[in-house]
């Protein structure tokens, strides 16, 4: 625990006497980066956060979106990067509690989990394997235990998180709008401890995230226990039927300092506790160890006094412990006693306001030196290229992960895990889907690109489905902000993202920072995960096998854009190259005109083109259909019959289109100015790619399927 | 629900017309970490229009009950063994009673686990045979149809139904598991190969053939939205229910 010298400043000034230790430790919990935002808080504020239907109160940990009927949906994104890459199975479930309790702080149900997964190179580096395997086994192991269905995600393997892990968790919450709470207090309201008992675990664990992971400090990592967070959820959804909650907030990283002061400061109140009120699970427990623990499965609720019985009823009926740790004062301050010895006082804005600080940023001399172009070597057939590519870890199918989640609990999966985006049934007859993207590779060799990228394709997923976007999180994760060159990849990111945003009229409803991704190796690639919530009013577009003579289009363009596609960087092993980018008029026009296309029922299947390019896309279908196609790449671009098939250019969509409905597809999409290419059709069983009507790549159907479908457990049962 | 199901369940249904189906009432026990019981809920009286209500596992059932599903879930985390303490559960001695009675029982997934745990069915459910959870599409074959919640279905008839469990891998020796065959208590077992059940057992019934459990979820498949491939052979194992109740009344 340090200061650094401005925050001894701010201290000095605002405090006129000396800090006590307890006073010291809470400050530390809350000014950590992780909790402050101190390096990114400012920026943030350019991200668009108000549109048609985001509803906005204080306190909420979650962002809240209204979907019409009375009914809202709720969002959040965290990550548990630094607890994952020492403790995996503990590090990732404790990941998804916590942004479950998010969801559940604004008064609504967590419907389904969503999560982003990258580790090292797992097809030679062992570490990286175990650490995935115990990564998806406690993701598993949480939410399966919750009910709460884990309905999609990516997962993505670069040299770049040797040694590391990134977990990133997304939650979406259901619930009646008139059911949200209202977070407020008044004088004389008691404050609630509700779940888990409190323990020596996870104490110092903000500090921990927001330092290089260097050693392995295993008590920085807080402990699952997934049963008694499904017994917090009933119970707080029950006392919530029943009115009792004033105010909630989960508890999460800084523990009770920054549940207390954060909930003190937005509801413009004091909050005086007793520590000697906390239920514990080791009683020698010091205050300051009860005030900074990063214990889970912790809500803190206030509530009035008459209605303390009723609550304690409702945790008597689920045998859940509930403290009453303190009351509600008038004095904006954050009071922390143990029996009448004062051990903090000190205003809560002071607390939970840390002091901001201005990061220096200057573009990295690495993007000078990346090379344009590769030396393309010992050519290989176009054939191999793909299978190679479709076993390739990135691409190849995550079946092996996706079924060890419940991806079918709680009965509104319509559109399940595999495809594009996923999609669940509301109460109101509307759909929701959702989907998350990133791309390190593409951001990289364009942060402010790679990001708008990110965004484009998770708007892309949810288009696919039917679905127009509503609103977005956002997940930025990068190395050390001290060093200027990092700091410069992340302003690029969110300048990128911002612009996109305002361009489309998506609000951001939620995000995080995560900064100090590095470990001795060094930083991670940037990393920003853009998950994207798209409403659908009617039905949504389920995808039907394609069937022979149904006809392939290209809508998009497919440009020079290999850089940091999985051709260049998985079969030729090169980091550099023109990453792709988004041109935001032709993105706007093509997510317009598919949508119109898919309400007048005219596509059979929307698909994204994108990791691994047209061959990847157009292979994928042919295996989810079982059944082959012959493509003309000549109709597409002038480009080499390589870059045609592996180009990662952005706003693509390859769409399958019966015969019938053909002529009239063709006519709207001319209709709406956008540039688009009848490819070729279904039939045969072989994936057949031909310039200028000469085969250059044909494949078997069935051994396409095999190398992707199989290749991703075949690594794992390999240790 | 859509008007034209509603039709179809109206016609296939001889002896509770829909407007008398809220006489039936179905009680679904719930368990400290039950997770399926709100879906299992859904689909008996918003898909089925059956009277359904929630028990919590301190409670006692009322006697004059039609029937009772025990959903799935992790019950207390699923801690020791799937199943086992909550076949302590002080509710599960009135399940007993009232399986005595011949009254239609029926246990999804952990309702299945803690079924057997609680000696109302035979056997036992271990580890899947790939250690993992798994949530898969399977299809089911039908083995017996005289129980009261298959006697809609054909013999051999394919169900497409998702399991979801870690310990869903049913076992039985092999004295047992003659027997079980001899008894015709072999209810549904998979078309393929899918955790390592022996003889592919999916789910089976006692003696009475009242008591039923199954590792595959119905409440999962018998709705068209979420169930793309086929919910109508799903939906039999409810309307199964509806007609043995009806026919009892």
């Amino acid at each position: 625990m340090s200061f650094q010298e401005h925050e001894q400043l701010h201290i000095k000034k605002n405090v006129k006497r000396k800090l006590t230790d307890t006073e010291l430790q809470i400050l530390a919990a809350e000014w950590s980066e992780h909790c402050s935002y101190k390096s990114s808080k400012q920026h943030l504020k350019m991200l668009p956060t108000t549109g048609p239907n985001v509803i906005v109160e204080k306190g909420y940990d979650s962002g809240v979106l209204d979907v019409g009927d009375g009914y809202v949906v709720t969002v959040h994104i965290e990550s548990h990067n630094h607890p994952s890459a020492v403790e995996p199975f503990g590090g990732a479930a404790t990941g998804v509690g916590g942004v479950i309790r998010d969801i559940l702080s604004a008064g609504t149900r967590p419907i389904a989990l969503f999560d982003g997964l990258r580790f090292g190179n797992i097809e030679n580096d062992v570490h990286a394997r175990w650490l995935f395997k115990n990564v998806v086994a406690g993701i598993a192991n949480y939410g399966n235990c919750l009910g709460i269905p884990t309905i999609g995600g990516e997962v993505e393997f670069d040299t770049c998180y040797k040694n590391y892990a990134l977990v990133d968790v997304a939650a979406v919450g259901f619930g009646k709008k008139s059911k949200l709470i209202k977070n407020h207090a008044n004088p004389g309201d008691l404050v609630l401890l509700i779940g888990g008992a409190t323990g020596r675990d996870g104490v110092g664990g903000s500090q921990f995230a927001s330092d290089m992971l260097e050693g392995e400090n295993r008590s920085a990592v807080q402990i699952p226990d997934p049963f008694i967070e499904k017994l917090i959820i009933e119970a707080i959804l029950e006392a919530r039927d029943a009115k009792c909650i004033n105010a909630m907030k989960d508890l999460g990283g800084g523990g009770l300092s920054c549940a207390i002061s954060e909930t003190a400061e937005s509801l413009g109140i004091g909050i005086e506790l007793d520590v000697k009120n906390v239920h514990l699970r080791e009683s020698d427990l010091s205050p300051d160890e009860i005030m900074i623990s990063e214990s889970q499965e912790r809500m803190l609720i206030i509530t009035n006094p008459k209605k303390l019985s009723k609550i304690t009823q409702i945790c008597d009926k689920f045998r859940i412990q509930c403290s009453v740790i303190g009351k509600v004062k008038k004095d904006k301050m954050m009071h922390v006693k143990k029996g009448k010895k004062t051990l903090a006082l000190l205003p809560a804005d002071f607390v939970a306001r840390g002091p901001l600080i201005d990061r220096k940023k200057s573009k990295p001399k690495y993007l000078s030196k990346l090379s344009s172009s590769p030396k393309l070597k010992n050519k290989k057939s176009l054939s191999n290229v793909l299978l190679e590519l479709l076993a390739s870890p990135n691409i190849a199918s995550k079946h092996w992960v996706f079924r060890q989640y419940d991806h079918e609990v709680g009965i509104r999966t319509v559109i399940k895990p595999g495809f594009d985006g996923s999609v669940l049934r509301l109460d109101n007859g509307k759909s929701l889907s959702v989907k998350i993207d990133g791309n390190p590779k593409h951001c990289y060799l364009n942060p402010r690109q790679g990001a708008i990228g990110c965004f484009e394709e998770a708007c892309r997923n949810v288009v696919c489905t039917g679905a127009t976007p509503i609103g977005m999180v956002d997940h930025l994760q990068f190395g050390n902000p001290e060093d200027p060159e990092i700091f410069w990849t992340f302003m690029e990111s969110i300048e990128g993202i911002t612009d996109f945003a305002k361009s489309l009229n998506i609000p951001c409803v939620g995000g995080k920072v995560s900064f100090y991704n590095e470990t001795s190796d060094g930083p991670i690639k940037p990393t920003p995960l853009i998950g994207v919530l798209g409403l659908i009013e009617k039905s949504p577009l389920i995808p039907t096998s394609p069937s022979k003579n149904d006809v392939i289009l290209l809508v998009g363009q497919t440009k020079d854009e290999l850089g940091g596609s999985e051709y260049y960087e998985y079969v030729h092993n090169f980091i550099g190259g023109t990453a792709p980018q988004v041109d935001v008029s032709e993105s706007k026009k093509n997510m317009k005109s598919i949508l119109s296309l898919i309400s007048k029922n005219l596509v059979k299947i929307a698909h994204d083109c994108s990791k691994g390019g047209l061959a990847i896309g157009i292979s994928e279908l042919c295996i989810f259909g079982k059944i082959g196609c012959t493509v003309d790449l000549h109709t597409i671009s002038a480009l080499s019959p390589e870059k045609t098939l592996f180009s990662e250019s952005h706003s693509r969509y390859i769409l399958v289109i019966e015969k019938k409905n053909l002529k009239f597809t063709k006519m709207l999409l001319s209709k709406n100015k956008c540039s688009f290419s009848e490819l070729g059709k279904f039939s045969g069983d072989q994936i057949i790619f031909e310039s200028d009507s000469k085969p250059i790549l044909k494949l078997r159907v069935d051994k396409a399927e095999n190398n992707y479908l199989n290749s991703l457990e075949k690594i794992i049962q390999n240790g | 629900m859509e008007i034209s199901k509603i039709k179809r369940c109206y016609q296939e249904i001889k002896f509770i017309p829909l407007n008398q189906r809220q006489n039936v009432k179905v009680g679904v026990i719930v368990f400290p970490g039950s997770n399926c019981d709100r879906d299992m809920y859904h689909v008996l009286t918003d898909v089925f229009k059956l009277k359904a209500e929630f028990f919590w596992h301190e409670k006692n059932l009322p006697k004059n009950i039609d029937a009772v599903v025990l959903p799935g879930g992790f019950s207390y985390g699923d801690r020791l063994r799937a199943g086992v303490i909550a076949a302590h559960s002080p509710i599960i001695s009135d399940v007993k009673k009232l399986s005595e009675k011949g009254i239609p029982i029926l246990g999804v997934c952990n309702g299945f686990q803690i079924l057997v745990e609680s000696g109302l069915l035979p056997g036992v459910l271990l580890k899947n045979e790939s250690l993992n959870f798994m949530c898969e599409w399977t299809n089911l074959i039908v083995n017996n149809n005289k129980t009261p919640f298959t006697r809609k279905l054909k013999i051999n008839q394919k169900i497409p139904i998702p399991i979801a469990n870690g310990e869903g891998r049913y076992f039985v020796d092999n004295k047992t598991l003659s027997q079980l065959k001899k008894n015709n208590q072999i209810v549904f077992s998979y078309e393929n190969k899918v955790n390592g059940s022996i003889s592919q057992i999916a789910g089976v019934c006692n003696s009475d053939e009242n008591v039923v459990g199954m590792m595959p979820h119905p409440e999962r498949a018998s709705e068209k939205e979420i169930n793309q491939i086929d919910h109508k052979p799903s939906s039999l194992i409810f309307e199964s229910l509806i007609e043995s109740v009806g026919m009892k009344n």
